[in-house]
C-alpha cells in the first residue's frame, strides 16, 4: 500500500479517527439546524403573526348617554322606514359627545372633539333605531365606536409620552380621552365591524366580510369546474387513453401547468376571459375561472394517484361478471378512488384560496364595500384583502393584516385538517 | 316478434337507465350546442346590423371609433353611464339595439326548444328491446372525458397564444431587440406627447438582474438548508421526529404569499433596516435581502421534499456498501448518497429556481419599483413580477405600449418558467429510471 514507511494502515487511521468523528458530529448538527432553521423561522411567523394580529379581534368604545331626539331622527312622526334611515345620527352622537365635555366650544375644538368618535357610529344608532323604533325620543347609555386613532392609544400601540407632533392626536385630545378613561367610559369591546364589515377608509369599520364572500364564490366557481373536468381527465388517462404521443402530451402538458407561475394564469385571465370573451372585471366568476385552471393540475395529479392506488383485482372482478369498461370504472373503481380525489380537491381548493398574484391581473383589488350578491358583482378575496391592508399607512390596519391573515390560516388549516381526516377515515389498504 | 322480446327484461340488451340516458343526452347535449353558438355570434350579428343602421357619416369612423360608439348606445340600452350626450342617431340605434337583441334572444329560446323536443322525439322513437342504447352512452361519455382532458392542452396553448399575441403587438411599437437587452426601464409613457418624461424606455435587462438577484439571494437560503434538512430528515432522524418534524416544515409550502409578503415588509425588512444602521451598512427598507430571504424560506420545503425523495430513492446497498468499507455516516452522505442522487438534487433545484423567478406577491409587497442594475443585495431592486403586476393594476388604455409591455415581460416570465420545468421534470425523471 502507499502508506508512508514505519505506519501501518491501521495506525493511519485511528490517527484520523479522531478528526473524522467530530466531522461526522458537525455534519449531523449542521442538518439538526438546518431544520431548526426551518422550523424555528415557523414558529417565529406565528408568534408575530398572532402578537400582531389578535388586538384586532376587539377595539375600543366610548360609553357615551346619546339622547335620541325625535325631532332629529324623525320630525314627522311617521316611522317612515326611509326618514328613519336617512336621519343624520352622526349629530345625536356630537350633541352626547357636547354634553359631555360642555366647555368645548369653540368650532376648531369642536371638531377635534367629534373626531374622536367613529363616523360609524351614526350607522350604529341607525341600525338600533331601525330594531326598535320605540327607543325614538328616550335617551340611551351606548357603547359608540371610537376613532382608529384612539383605538391604537387605548391599546398602547402609539404612546401617549411621545411629542405631540409625532402622533396623530394632539395633546387636547388625549386629554378629553384619558378623562373619559377616568370615568371609565373606555372599554375594549368584541370588534363585530372586523367580522361583519367590508372594507373602508376608516380602519376601526374595516371588516373582511364581503372578502370572505368573495372568496366562497370564487371557490364555489372553482370547484364546480376543476373537479369533474380534473375527475374526467384522471379517468380518461387512467383508464381509457391509449399509450401515444396524445396522451404523452397531455401528461406533460399537465406537469408543466403545474409549475406555470401563477400571475401567467392571470394574464390569460385578463387578455382570454375579460378582453375576448368580455366578462366583467373584477368578478368573482373570472377570478374562479382562472383559479380552476391553476387548480386543475393538482386535482388531476391527485385523482390519477387515488385511481392507481384501487387494485387491479378489483377491475378484474366488474370485467368477469360481465360488467362493460364503462361500468366497471364508474361503478367499482371510482367510489373506491374517490375519497383519494376529495382530499385532492380539498388540497387544491386551499392552494387557490389562499392565491392572490393572478387576481391582481384581474382587477380584484378593488376597494370594495359591500358584500358581493352574485359571482358577477365585483369583489375581492381575503388574501387580497390582506394585500391591501398591507399597503394601507394607517397604524390600525396592522393589526387588522395580520388579522385577517390569522382568519385566512384558520379557513386553510381547516380545509387542510378535513383531507388529512378524510385520508385517515376512508384510507384503505388492499 | 318485438312484442314478444319486450315482454321478457332479460332479453333487453340495455338496461333501463342506457335508454333513459340516451335519450337525456340528445335532448339536451344538441340544444345545449346550439345556445352556445348563438351565444358566441349573436354579438357579432348585433354590432354588424346596428352599426349597418347608422347614418353614413358615423359608419365611416375608423374602427375604434366606432367601437366607441357600439359601448356608448351598449351602455344607453343597460343604462349604464355614456361618455357623451346622446344624440337622436344613437338614441335610436339604441332604440334598434335593443329590439334586435330581444328578436335575437326570442328566436333564440324558440329554436332551443324546438331543436330539444325534436331530438327527444327522434331519440325515444329508437327505444327498442334489442336497441343497443348502452355502448352509444357510454361512447357519449368517452367523448365527454377526451374532451375533458384536452382542456390542460387548451389550456396551456391559451397561456401562450394570449400572451403571445399581445407581446407582438408590443413588439409591433418597441424593437425586442430593445426590450430584451435595453439597459433602461421607465415605462411611464405620455398622455399627452408634451409631457415632461415622456419617453418610454422598455429596455428589461434591469429586470431581469433584479430578478436574478432576488432568486439567487432565495437559493442561497433555500438550497443549503432545504438539502440540509432533506439529509436530516432522510439519513439521521429517528421515525418518530421525522414524522413530526416533516409535516410541521411543510406547513412552510401551505402558507398562502401574500402572507410572506406581509411578512417581508413589516418585519423582515425594518429587522434589516435596523441591522444595517447598527453596523453602519445602508440597507434600503425595500432592499432585495429582504425580499430573497424571506422567498428563500418560502422554498425551504420545495427543496427539502423533493431532495427527500430522491434521497430516499438511493438504494441501501450503496450505504451499506460504503459503510462496509468503514465510512462514516457523514462521509457515505457526502461521498456516496449525495453523488448517486445529484441528477435529482439539480432537478430539485431547477424546479424552485423557476419557482423563486416566477414568485409574485413577496415581491410585489417587499420589493422596490424603480429599476436599478446592480448587485448590490442592500439596494432596492424590481422583477420581472413587480413590473407585469404595477403595469396591469388599475384603469389602462389596453392599446398603449405599458400595458402590452407586461403581456411581453409575461412571454418572456412563461418560457423561461417552461424551459427550466422541463428541463427538470426530464433530469428527475431520467434519474428515477435509473435504479428502478
Amino acid at each position: 500500500m502507499s502508506s508512508q514507511p514505519g505506519r501501518s494502515v491501521k495506525e493511519a487511521v485511528a490517527q484520523g479517527i479522531g478528526r473524522r468523528y467530530r466531522n461526522e458530529r458537525i455534519f449531523k448538527a449542521l442538518g439538526l439546524a438546518a431544520l431548526l432553521i426551518g422550523l424555528g423561522f415557523l414558529a417565529f411567523f406565528f408568534y408575530t403573526l398572532i402578537a400582531n394580529g389578535y388586538t384586532a379581534f376587539r377595539q375600543t368604545r366610548f360609553l357615551l348617554d346619546v339622547e335620541l331626539k325625535a325631532d332629529v331622527i324623525d320630525p314627522r312622526s311617521s316611522r317612515d322606514p326611509v326618514t328613519l334611515a336617512t336621519a343624520d345620527y352622526q349629530s345625536l352622537v356630537r350633541d352626547a359627545l357636547r354634553a359631555r365635555f360642555p366647555d368645548v366650544t369653540s368650532r376648531g375644538e369642536l371638531r377635534s372633539l367629534f373626531a374622536l368618535v367613529s363616523p360609524g357610529a351614526g350607522l350604529d344608532l341607525r341600525a338600533l333605531v331601525a330594531r326598535e323604533p320605540n327607543a325614538i325620543g328616550g335617551t340611551r347609555a351606548l357603547w359608540l365606536v371610537a376613532d382608529d386613532d384612539v383605538d391604537v392609544m387605548v391599546k398602547g400601540h402609539v404612546r401617549r409620552d411621545v411629542p405631540e407632533i409625532d402622533r396623530r392626536l394632539d395633546d387636547q385630545q388625549v386629554g378629553w380621552l384619558t378623562e373619559l378613561e377616568e370615568q371609565s367610559r373606555v372599554a375594549l369591546k368584541f370588534n363585530r365591524y372586523f367580522f361583519v364589515g367590508g372594507d373602508s377608509r376608516d380602519p376601526e369599520l374595516a371588516g373582511i366580510w364581503s372578502a370572505t364572500v368573495g372568496s366562497f364564490f370564487m371557490l364555489l366557481v372553482t370547484l364546480g369546474l376543476s373537479f369533474p373536468l380534473g375527475v374526467a381527465t384522471a379517468i380518461y388517462l387512467e383508464e381509457f387513453a391509449p399509450r401515444n404521443r396524445w396522451t404523452d402530451l397531455v401528461e406533460v402538458n399537465i406537469n408543466n401547468l403545474a409549475a406555470v407561475p401563477s400571475i401567467v394564469f392571470g394574464l390569460l385571465g385578463l387578455a382570454l376571459f375579460i378582453n375576448i370573451f368580455g366578462l366583467p372585471r373584477s368578478a368573482p366568476l373570472v377570478g374562479g375561472l382562472v383559479l380552476s385552471l391553476m387548480t386543475l393540475p393538482v386535482i388531476i395529479i391527485a385523482s390519477r394517484a387515488a385511481l392507481t392506488a384501487v387494485p387491479p383485482s378489483i377491475r378484474e372482478a366488474a370485467l368477469g361478471l360481465g360488467a362493460s369498461k364503462m361500468q366497471m370504472v364508474l361503478h367499482h373503481v371510482l367510489p373506491l378512488a374517490m375519497p383519494g380525489m376529495l382530499t385532492g380537491t380539498i388540497i387544491g381548493m386551499a392552494r387557490a384560496l389562499g392565491e392572490s398574484a393572478p387576481l391582481l391581473m384581474i382587477g380584484m383589488v378593488a376597494f370594495i364595500v359591500d358584500v358581493p350578491e352574485s359571482p358577477l358583482s365585483p369583489a375581492t378575496a381575503l388574501p387580497v384583502q390582506v394585500y391591501l391592508w398591507a399597503d394601507s399607512p394607517e397604524r390600525a390596519f396592522v393589526e387588522r393584516t395580520s388579522a385577517a391573515i390569522v382568519v385566512l390560516l384558520l379557513f386553510l388549516l381547516v380545509m387542510n385538517a378535513a383531507a388529512i381526516l378524510l385520508r385517515k377515515r376512508f384510507e384503505q389498504r388492499y | 316478434m318485438a312484442a314478444a322480446i319486450a315482454a321478457d327484461p332479460r332479453t333487453f340488451h340495455s338496461l333501463p337507465g342506457y335508454h333513459g340516458g340516451y335519450v337525456a343526452l340528445w335532448c339536451t347535449l344538441p340544444a345545449l350546442l346550439l345556445l352556445g353558438l348563438w351565444q358566441l355570434f349573436e354579438p357579432m350579428w348585433l354590432r354588424s346590423h346596428v352599426l349597418g343602421s347608422l347614418p353614413e357619416a358615423l359608419r365611416l369612423l375608423p374602427d375604434d371609433q366606432l367601437g366607441l360608439i357600439y359601448n356608448d348606445i351598449r351602455n344607453l340600452v343597460e343604462g349604464n353611464v355614456v361618455s357623451s350626450e346622446p344624440g337622436t342617431d344613437m338614441l335610436a340605434a339604441a332604440e334598434r339595439y335593443s329590439a334586435l337583441r330581444d328578436l335575437s334572444r326570442n328566436l333564440a329560446s324558440a329554436a332551443v326548444l324546438v331543436l330539444g323536443i325534436a331530438a327527444l322525439g327522434w331519440a325515444f322513437n329508437r327505444v327498442r328491446a334489442d336497441f343497443r342504447a348502452r355502448n352509444r352512452v357510454e361512447h357519449a361519455i368517452e367523448y365527454l372525458l377526451v374532451a375533458a382532458s384536452s382542456v390542460a392542452i387548451l389550456t396551456t396553448i391559451g397561456i401562450f397564444l394570449s400572451v403571445l399575441f399581445e407581446a407582438l403587438r408590443f413588439f409591433q411599437q418597441v424593437s425586442p431587440l430593445d426590450f430584451l437587452f435595453g439597459l433602461s426601464w421607465s415605462p411611464q409613457t405620455a398622455i399627452r406627447p408634451d409631457q415632461v418624461g415622456s419617453s418610454g424606455a422598455f429596455g428589461a435587462v434591469p429586470l431581469f438582474a433584479g430578478t436574478l438577484l432576488i432568486s439567487g439571494l432565495a437559493m442561497l437560503v433555500a438550497v443549503p438548508v432545504g438539502l440540509m434538512s432533506a439529509i436530516y430528515l432522510s439519513e439521521y432522524a429517528s421515525r418518530r421526529f421525522r414524522a413530526y418534524a416533516k409535516p410541521l416544515l411543510e406547513i412552510l409550502a401551505g402558507i398562502p404569499t401574500v402572507v410572506y409578503g406581509y411578512f417581508a415588509a413589516l418585519t423582515v425588512g425594518p429587522i434589516l433596516r435596523a441591522f444595517g444602521e447598527t453596523v453602519g451598512l445602508d440597507v434600503a427598507s425595500e432592499s432585495a435581502l429582504g425580499a430573497g430571504l424571506v422567498m428563500g424560506i418560502m422554498i425551504i420545503p420545495f427543496v427539502s421534499s423533493l431532495s427527500d425523495d430522491v434521497i430516499t430513492a438511493v438504494p441501501q446497498a450503496l450505504r451499506d456498501g460504503s459503510y462496509g468499507l468503514g465510512a462514516t455516516r457523514s462521509e457515505t452522505i457526502r461521498h456516496v448518497v449525495l453523488p448517486a442522487a445529484l441528477p435529482g438534487i439539480v432537478g430539485a433545484v431547477l424546479l424552485a429556481v423557476s419557482r423563486a423567478i416566477g414568485e409574485t406577491m413577496i415581491v410585489v409587497m417587499a420589493a422596490g419599483l424603480s429599476a436599478n442594475l446592480t448587485a448590490n443585495p442592500f439596494a432596492a431592486v424590481t422583477t420581472v413580477t413587480v413590473q407585469v403586476v404595477t403595469l396591469l393594476i388599475g384603469d389602462q388604455e389596453f392599446d398603449s405600449p405599458k400595458t402590452l409591455a407586461a403581456f411581453a415581460l409575461g412571454l418572456v416570465l412563461f418560457l423561461v418558467t417552461l424551459a427550466l420545468n422541463v428541463v427538470a421534470l426530464r433530469v428527475v425523471r431520467r434519474y428515477r429510471e435509473q435504479y428502478e
